[in-house]
């Protein structure tokens, strides 16, 4: 059984289908890359896989449970256990500094630990910036920290949405290798993109247009290293 | 880490390093806490402050024999069922018809230093009488007589009953100095007033008393307490209320304290509408971070355990600096207004505190609640 299934999911907003009859397979521990332009429905993909929103038609299977028919607290509780978020906005809470950051995480999932908070800042090499604001970070530091807090609960799926979107080309880097970590791990990946240089790195990639799949390609020289020209 | 302390380690993070933001929060609390504060203590403070302005109109009782006389004694009794701090002061009064030029006029025997204290309204001109000798007299005695302050009075008594048949009436006669001329606008500028003792060295008797005004504080109903007191336990005396005073008093200070509380009930209104309005620009300001904690899986009861944790600390801080600042404000009224301080009431530190907290996270409520409508799939999305 895949750990992620998508069956004949659409979603459509009155005239507008998003998502048209999708089908998908993720199987654990692979990393799926899911490119496309702006409008192609990386995004409502994006949150129907990370229960933030639910289609109008079709099955979304995740470890064998149907999330389209969860009820909106379910789906809370599903988010919380099986998946970790990382955004392109990096999305850290201002107030808080990056170790209360991770430990924030922890804090709705079962309790703040915050030695394991440190550790998974170690990971991914900010032990010593634990207890910097997040305006006291550059945005590759600031987008290390959301990795650290996504993966900080052990989630069945790292969902990564535009990950290297708003970096410059060493941090996109680091980003890379970070998620080339966690795949060797056994993390599942699934990193929403528009830049094919991070999308190429993938096992698979799966090209969206126009809200359906239009082509997927498996990634014969799989290295999970990005390969600047 | 329990959740507990990680609960409180947001919530101090999040008022210390948005400072700027919950300053305004907190200042808007706080000036409501204060004024609530200052008000409430003022609305108990009013009966005190205006029962210390109410006695400048004179006595609001009096003591009178129980049965035919009653002596400096049974008045004494009667006051000393009356609690010393409400006590404002009182005057034993004895009336006797003496003469002056022949012409027959009334001498008040009384305790000078009481009288200045039931009777603060009378306007003196020169001094009361301190000294034996000394007397003091009405305005209207004054200008029959053409009297002035330090001129000499022959005031001349003769005792009644005491006259055998066939005798000569043998009159008393002693010379006064008069300190001071007394203007009332009443009945009081027709006597001359004497010190009991005078009063008595010329007459040659001790005499009892006909009437002892007293001035007690605390309103109509500590009156009406000391009354039914001291005519339940002293039989010699029969003690009454000043009905005319007592009475506007109690409609003053009804007026006064219904006003005050309605002043209160409307900052109370104000600081809940001000306190909604800034938590829900809190929230507006905060819907990424909301979305953010939704889409990392907090439910909806921790997102409103967390914004409510926020504003009932705002409310105990606000509550804290309102209790200090109210007693200053109300200090600062009490001085302007009564000329007077005000007493300082501890139970009112934790109600101002508890009704700041109960206040804050009341107003907060509907801002909270809409927090959790917050759909992170929209403020969460990418550029």
């Amino acid at each position: 059984m895949s750990l992620l299934e998508l069956k004949n999911v659409s979603k459509i907003y009155g005239e507008l289908h998003a998502l048209d009859n999708v089908n998908l397979k993720v199987e654990k521990g692979e990393w799926v890359s899911i490119m496309g332009p702006s409008g192609s429905g990386k995004s409502t993909m994006m949150n129907i896989i990370g229960c933030m929103d639910k289609p109008t038609k079709g099955e979304v299977l995740l470890d064998g449970v149907d999330i389209a028919k969860e009820s909106k607290k379910n789906l809370t509780t599903i988010r919380r256990d099986k998946i970790g978020l990382i955004f392109q906005q990096f999305h850290l809470v201002n107030y808080l500094t990056a170790l209360e950051n991770v430990m924030l995480a922890q804090y709705y999932h079962s309790m703040p630990d915050e030695k394991e908070a440190l550790e998974a800042l170690e990971r991914v090499g900010l032990k010593d910036r634990a207890k910097h604001l997040p305006s006291q970070l550059s945005g590759g530091e600031q987008q290390r920290v959301c990795v650290a807090r996504a993966l900080i609960n052990y989630p069945e799926i790292v969902l990564a949405d535009e990950p290297t979107g708003n970096l410059d080309e060493a941090n996109e880097e680091i980003v890379v290798d970070l998620f080339h970590k966690l795949h060797d791990e056994g993390t599942t990946l699934i990193v929403v993109t528009h830049d094919p240089e991070v999308a190429e790195v993938a096992q698979r990639m799966v090209v969206l247009r126009s809200g359906k799949i239009a082509k997927e390609k498996v990634n014969d020289h799989f290295t999970g290293k990005i390969r600047f020209e | 880490m329990s959740k507990r302390k990680m609960f409180f380690r947001m919530i101090v993070a999040s008022l210390l390093r948005r400072r700027s933001r919950m300053l305004v929060a907190l200042l808007s609390i706080a000036i409501g806490a204060t004024i609530l504060s200052g008000l409430v203590t003022i609305y108990y403070d009013v009966p005190r402050q205006m029962g210390a302005e109410f006695r400048n109109y004179g006595a609001n009782m009096i003591l009178t024999a129980a049965d035919e006389a009653f002596t400096q004694e049974d008045a004494a009794q009667g006051i000393g069922r009356i609690a010393k701090s409400d006590l404002v002061g009182y005057a034993p009064y004895r009336y006797e018809n003496v003469r002056v030029h022949e012409s027959p006029i009334v001498v008040a025997g009384t305790d000078p230093e009481g009288a200045k204290k039931t009777s603060p309204y009378w306007n003196v001109d020169g001094e009361w009488p301190a000294a034996s000798g000394e007397v003091m007299v009405g305005a209207n005695v004054a200008e029959s007589f053409r009297l002035s302050v330090g001129s000499t009075l022959t005031v001349s008594y003769t005792p009644e009953g005491k006259v055998q048949k066939g005798e000569a009436l043998e009159d008393l006669t002693a010379d006064y100095k008069i300190t001071g001329i007394v203007e009332t606008g009443g009945s009081e500028e027709d006597y001359i007033y004497m010190s009991l003792d005078d009063l008595a060295a010329l007459t040659k008797e001790q005499g009892t008393l006909d009437v002892c005004e007293v001035s007690v504080s605390g309103g109509a109903d500590a009156v009406k307490k000391y009354v039914d007191q001291i005519n339940s336990s002293v039989d010699t005396v029969r003690a009454r209320v000043v009905k005319r005073v007592t009475a506007s008093e109690a409609t003053v200070l009804t007026k006064l304290q219904a006003l005050v509380l309605l002043v209160t009930v409307v900052v109370l209104a104000l600081t809940m509408i001000c306190v909604a309005t800034t938590m829900t620009a809190v929230v507006a300001e905060r819907r990424r971070e909301i979305g953010l904690r939704k889409a990392i899986g907090a439910p909806d009861s921790s997102i409103i355990k967390e914004f409510m944790g926020e504003s009932m600390m705002l409310g105990l801080l606000g509550g804290i600096l309102g209790s200090v600042l109210g007693f200053i404000f109300a200090q600062e009224v009490s001085t302007r207004v009564f000329s007077s301080s005000i007493r300082f009431r501890p139970l009112l530190v934790p109600v101002t505190i508890l009704v700041s907290i109960a206040v804050t996270a009341a107003s907060s409520l509907m801002p909270i609640r809409s927090a959790t409508d917050v759909d992170p799939a929209l403020v969460l999305k990418g550029e």
